[in-house]
């Protein structure tokens, strides 16, 4: 039996790496397909970079693994990396034109384990500059089909922001270029994105899944993780994505590779979810209250139990988080100097001119707010009062999560105060996108893994995500919860009009 | 405590950065703002408490790990200067910096 192209991208995962075992589809059809839809939904700017010669020659190799017997659980599956991820056969810019065209000489290893389980890279996806920004506005790349940067457009309102900085990574999977793609959080970068385009993403803990080859902006946060349509999908991609990498990233913690999917039919009769006061106060929109809500009541149905909890640093967390990110980036960022990769300035003085001139052309204003952040927090005098301060308030969130899991198993509440806002809608205010990261920047501080489930649609009929934050190392029970309201609901299947 | 358009330039300097006068407004200003929020921040009480680096140390010990000191690799320089804007003999070049 042949299937009909049409439904190709209709099907999640774990559907269509079924029907690629089975041969009811190929590999080269399958990819051929998604790079098609890529192309005519490129004004929606998800896709920085496709290379079908570097695409089909994966397929082709997945298609003799399947006709061998010899492919892994991910065989043929056709996905797409945030342009953070650093790939063969295709540039590696993280957003930005100092990395215009780089091509890296080795893959990322979350690029390589995903290959290895038997995905095919479709391509390269838009993001904020270096991952900064929670709107996608920040990125100086051209998207396919442009000749200048253009902004990465919401497919359930195209006049909107779909969020940042894995913008193009949602924006692919919730107008179906691609069943599933890998993003990396940072302060909500999966999160939010999916909560703001209707689809299903998570961040495992700080450590799960290797750094190596994801290009840094904040060492001790930055994680990558898989968003796709359902939480069945996110956990065949975190299966294959998390391990060890000992040898290769000095934060990777000694933790076996696990199958996420095993837990997903779990009961959840007796779970108790932990509501925070704090994610439920004045500044969130009554669409979404309305909507997660709605989603809190689906758990009680399913045997879930509300427990109310408090995080009484929640406000906190959005200067901590932005010293100490930015500290980090300042750090990480120095390696652009026009020496060993990207831009160097045409002309200049002497070296330290050309190191000067070259940052200058290559950065985009926010990445120069936050390297400027970042040096004066580290910087003598300022150290101590700002950046060990903030690393000393981290570790009290860290323990007021402890306190919270003590009394529950999971915590649920919004992703974000609003639904997706209006592409130019915060102008040049980069504090009004600070402070809307305040419901992700806890669990990134604190290095939990959290998700976001579809959960209805609020203001402008936008979608809404239920925000899902575990105990370290508890992405299965995350996953199962997850899965279950998905079992209950059918938000996430619903998708954007005019595709 | 505001920045001032002096606090502005130094940090510049230190972050190798070359900023219009334009630009150095901006900064400024979007900076000051931003240490407004920040000023919470710096009331909390945090004495006694030891800066937590690597997030999951709040439950378990973190062992810092060293790799062994060995070459591993095999020579890949050429792939790696792929991308270097100017390269000669296998050597990054840059400006003259001893006279």
């Amino acid at each position: 039996m042949s299937m009909t192209s049409t439904a190709l991208h209709d099907l999640g995962v774990a559907q269509l790496a079924q029907a690629l075992r089975e041969r009811r589809v190929s590999a080269v059809e399958a990819a051929q397909h998604f790079l098609a839809r890529a192309q005519a939904h490129q004004n929606l700017g998800a896709y920085v970079a496709v290379n079908a010669d570097a695409t089909l020659a994966q397929a082709r190799a997945q298609d003799a693994a399947i006709a061998a017997g010899t492919a892994g659980p991910l065989a043929g599956v056709p996905i797409a990396h945030k342009d953070i991820f650093v790939t063969r056969g295709f540039p590696s810019t993280a957003g930005s034109k100092m990395l215009a065209g780089y091509q890296s000489p080795f893959d990322a290893t979350v690029v390589t384990r995903l290959a290895d389980a038997g995905a095919v890279t479709l391509g390269k996806l838009n993001c904020d500059e270096f991952a900064m920004g929670s709107a996608n506005e920040n990125s100086a790349v051209a998207p396919v089909g442009f000749e200048a940067p253009a902004p990465v457009r919401n497919p359930w309102d195209t006049d909107r922001i779909p969020g940042g900085s894995s913008g193009g990574s949602a924006v692919a999977v919730a107008a179906r270029l691609a069943p599933a793609v890998t993003g990396t959080d940072t302060g909500g970068s999966i999160r939010q994105p999916a909560s703001f385009c209707g689809i299903t993403g998570i961040k495992p803990t700080y450590g799960r899944a290797s750094r190596y080859g994801m290009i840094a902006f904040a060492s001790s946060l930055d994680q990558a993780g898989p968003m796709a349509r359902s939480a069945e999908d996110c956990a065949l991609l975190l299966s294959a994505m998390c391990g060890p990498d000992p040898d290769r990233d000095s934060t990777s913690l000694d933790m076996p590779a696990e199958d996420f999917g095993r837990t997903l039919n779990d009961s959840l009769d007796g779970l108790r979810i932990g509501i925070p006061a704090e994610f439920f106060g004045e500044g969130l929109a009554p669409g979404v209250r309305a909507a997660v809500d709605a989603a809190l009541k689906e758990y009680e149905k399913l045997g879930a139990k509300l427990v109310p909890i408090s995080l009484p640093r929640t406000e906190l967390s959005i200067p901590v988080y932005y010293i100490i990110a930015p500290a980090e980036a300042s750090s990480n960022l120095s390696r652009f100097d026009g020496v060993k990769f990207g831009h160097r300035a045409k002309d200049y003085a002497d070296l330290v001119d050309m190191y000067k001139k070259t940052r200058s052309q290559g950065f985009g204003d926010e990445v120069k707010r936050r390297i400027m952040i970042g040096t004066y927090v580290l910087s003598h005098g300022y150290y101590d009062a700002y950046y060990l301060q903030a690393q000393k308030i981290r570790r009290m969130i860290a323990d007021d999560f402890q306190a919270a899991f003590r009394q529950c198993d999971l915590i649920a509440g919004p992703v974000a105060p609003t639904v997706a806002w209006k592409l130019g809608e915060h102008g040049s205010d980069p504090l009004a996108d600070y402070l809307a990261d305040i419901f992700t920047l806890p669990a990134s501080l604190a290095g939990l893994p959290g998700m976001s489930v579809p959960a209805g649609f609020g203001e402008g009929g936008m979608p809404v995500g239920l925000q899902l934050i575990g105990n370290y190392f508890g992405e299965g029970r995350l996953l199962n919860a997850a899965h279950r309201l998905q079992q209950a609901t059918d938000f996430h299947l619903r998708q954007p009009g005019g595709l | 405590m505001a920045l001032t358009s002096q606090d502005i330039a130094r940090i510049a300097n230190l972050a190798r950065l070359e900023l219009s006068e334009n630009e150095s407004e901006r900064m400024l200003a979007q900076l000051n703002g931003f240490f407004g929020i920040v000023e919470k921040m710096r009331a909390v009480d945090t004495a006694g408490l030891t800066p937590l680096a690597h997030p999951v140390a709040a439950i378990q010990d973190v062992p810092l790990r060293l790799r062994d000191d060995v070459a591993s690799e095999p020579d890949q320089r050429e792939a790696n200067q792929k991308s270097a804007p100017a390269v000669e003999r296998g050597l990054f070049l840059v400006p003259k910096v001893i006279e």
